[in-house]
């Protein structure tokens, strides 16, 4: 359904996504996966025709560059965070990008009730929660019901329970058939969604994995312990949750689980966010579980 | 692999004339109900209003017929104003799509940056064309209730070079929407284009054909490159007013093209419109919506 065929995008001297070629069968699962500045979303953009680059893309047989039009009609594409017009009401939204995908005759109450947001149709974006409007987004994604779904890091901007609903909808819509190729860090959604997870790092497929392989390689991670001032905890788990990661409140600082060739990762998440460490440790799963255990008991 | 393929919908995708036309529908909306398009229209209005009856006072009661006090006076008001309320909603409308993420995501859909372009250029065009109408209608509805004289072919000769004024003032616009990454850029470069064609290439005109001893063609030639005088000796043209009362260029023109200046004013326009528009279309489908 996807064909991606030796893309390489530049910005300047910089190359986001270096010669990658993947192929993504109809009703397949695809997640890209790696750290920040992978070129996930860069190749995203690729794919759906949003930055020039070298190579070939085709969804559906439609050369992206040249019948643009007609492959984007095969998509529908759900991104990170979306500023829709503020003073649009959700209804209006469905109906003008149904008419940009040539549907006339479009119910808004009942596009928005397929998402879960039945009632909301009259509320202005500027209403809608953060979890909503990415609700609207996927509304507005399935409207013509497009045999293809793009979804580029989808949840990052939702609080834990909103990920949760919003991976349960994905997840019935995979399952219906549809072909899913979505970006994430996020080991709990790529391990609920994907088929096979391509690996990125710094532009090129490092390694492609099934989606069973990827999450046994997961649970044999290791666990960094990373002591924080009690002042800069709370700070330091929002940034770390922003950043795709699970961290635990341990004693002196975080526990938070990575994978075995990601273990700079939280530690650059939290240089961004500029939390003070002092000092960290590697720890195995099961040490890391004992540890948890006995913090457990010494509180209680 | 989990479930079997699932059904690709038998759907066409859409014609660019009917993008086109969302997409303007849209603009539309958005501008209508939006504080610029109520403040501009009533600023526009009220100042006409002003402008019509202060003008009107002083011509023992002449209105808007022919060329006059009060037409004069209406002229230099749209030249002041248009301009500036065409080039401010060209250049925040793309730039400001692009910042919350919307161009993007509008290209991702199945639509074309010319479509997008073109759409949002017809919107706010007729945005603009409302706001006008209602502010000159206002003027003459206000003149011709006091029972001042007022021509209905002199309110819609200036209302039509106003609309064409303003749709090359919001193709420029556009173009520097189109090139600006950031609404606040965009906006202020608007700012600084309407200051330059307003009152610097006035001063600049003069100075040059002082120190460089312009012929009088070369005058006018230059003139022509610049819409604000465009519209200005168009209007004076159409209210049968003579050339003359711009000096030398103008007396030039007249026995020069006689009736052959409206399609050069037309043409120069005309151009305006055309031009910067063509390139808008070639940086947003080269450029990254992004």
């Amino acid at each position: 359904m996807i064909q991606i065929d030796h893309v390489t995008r530049r910005f300047g001297r910089a190359v986001a996504v270096d010669d990658v070629s993947l192929k993504v069968d109809s009703g397949e699962s695809v997640a890209l996966w790696g750290a920040n500045g992978a070129g996930k979303t860069t190749l995203i953009r690729c794919v759906l025709g949003l930055l020039r680059r070298r190579g070939r893309i085709t969804i559906g047989g439609h050369e992206v560059r040249r019948r643009g039009k007609a492959a984007r009609m095969l998509v529908g594409y759900v991104p990170q965070e979306l500023g829709f017009y503020d003073e649009l009401r959700a209804e209006e939204a469905i109906r003008f990008f149904a008419r940009l995908k040539g549907l006339r005759r479009v119910e808004g109450a009942e596009e928005l009730a397929r998402v879960g947001l039945e009632g909301h149709g009259r509320k202005r974006i500027r209403e809608l929660s953060g979890g909503m409007k990415q609700r609207l987004a996927l509304a507005v994604a399935l409207l013509g019901d497009p045999p293809v779904l793009i979804l580029d890091e989808v949840t990052a901007s939702l609080d834990a329970v909103g990920r949760e609903e919003f991976v349960g909808l994905l997840e019935g819509l995979s399952g219906a058939g549809r072909t899913l190729l979505f970006a994430s860090h996020r080991v709990d959604e790529v391990s609920a969604l994907a088929d096979r997870v391509v690996m990125l790092d710094k532009g090129r497929v490092a390694e492609v994995l099934a989606g069973g392989a990827f999450v046994a390689r997961m649970r044999g991670g290791a666990v960094l312990h990373v002591h924080i001032p009690a002042e800069h905890r709370d700070r330091a788990m929002r940034a770390l949750r922003e950043s795709g990661f699970d961290p635990r409140l341990n004693g002196v600082g975080l526990l938070v689980p990575v994978a075995h060739d990601q273990k700079a990762g939280p530690l650059q998440a939290l240089a961004q966010s500029g939390a003070p460490f002092s000092d960290f440790e590697v720890l195995s799963p099961g040490r890391a579980a004992r540890g948890k255990t006995r913090n457990s008991e010494a509180t209680s | 692999m989990k479930a079997a393929a699932y059904p690709v919908p038998a759907l066409r995708a859409p014609s660019a004339v009917s993008n086109t036309l969302t997409i303007a529908g849209r603009e539309l909306r958005d501008a209508v109900r939006s504080r610029w398009f109520v403040l501009y229209t009533l600023a526009f209005a009220a100042l006409g209003l002003g402008v019509s009856f202060v003008s009107a006072a002083g011509s023992g009661g002449t209105g808007l017929s022919g060329f006059g006090r009060t037409t004069a006076g209406l002229i230099n008001l749209t030249l002041l104003f248009v301009p500036l309320m065409a080039l401010t909603a060209g250049a925040g409308s793309i730039a400001s799509d692009r910042e919350r993420g919307m161009l993007a995501y509008v290209f991702a859909q199945p639509t074309s940056p010319v479509e997008t372009l073109l759409g949002k250029y017809l919107g706010l065009g007729a945005a603009l064309a409302a706001c006008l109408a209602l502010g000159l209608g206002a003027c003459a509805g206000a003149l011709a209730a006091r029972g001042l004289r007022t021509d209905p072919s002199s309110i819609l000769w200036l209302a039509g070079l106003s609309v064409l004024l303003a749709m090359g003032m919001l193709s420029v616009g556009l173009l520097i929407s189109a090139l600006a990454r950031r609404t606040s850029v965009a906006v202020g470069t608007a700012i600084f284009v309407w200051l330059a064609l307003v009152f610097v290439s006035d001063l600049a005109l003069m100075a040059g054909a002082v120190a460089l001893r312009l012929r009088i063609e070369d005058l006018f030639a230059i003139a022509l490159l610049n819409p604000l005088q465009v519209f200005k000796m168009w209007s004076l043209h159409a209210a049968d007013a003579s050339l003359d009362v711009l000096g030398p260029a103008g007396l030039y023109a007249s026995e020069e093209f006689g009736a052959r200046l409206h399609p050069i004013f037309g043409a120069s326009l005309a151009a305006w419109i055309v031009a910067p528009l063509t390139l808008a279309a070639l940086a947003l489908s080269r450029r990254s919506p992004l």
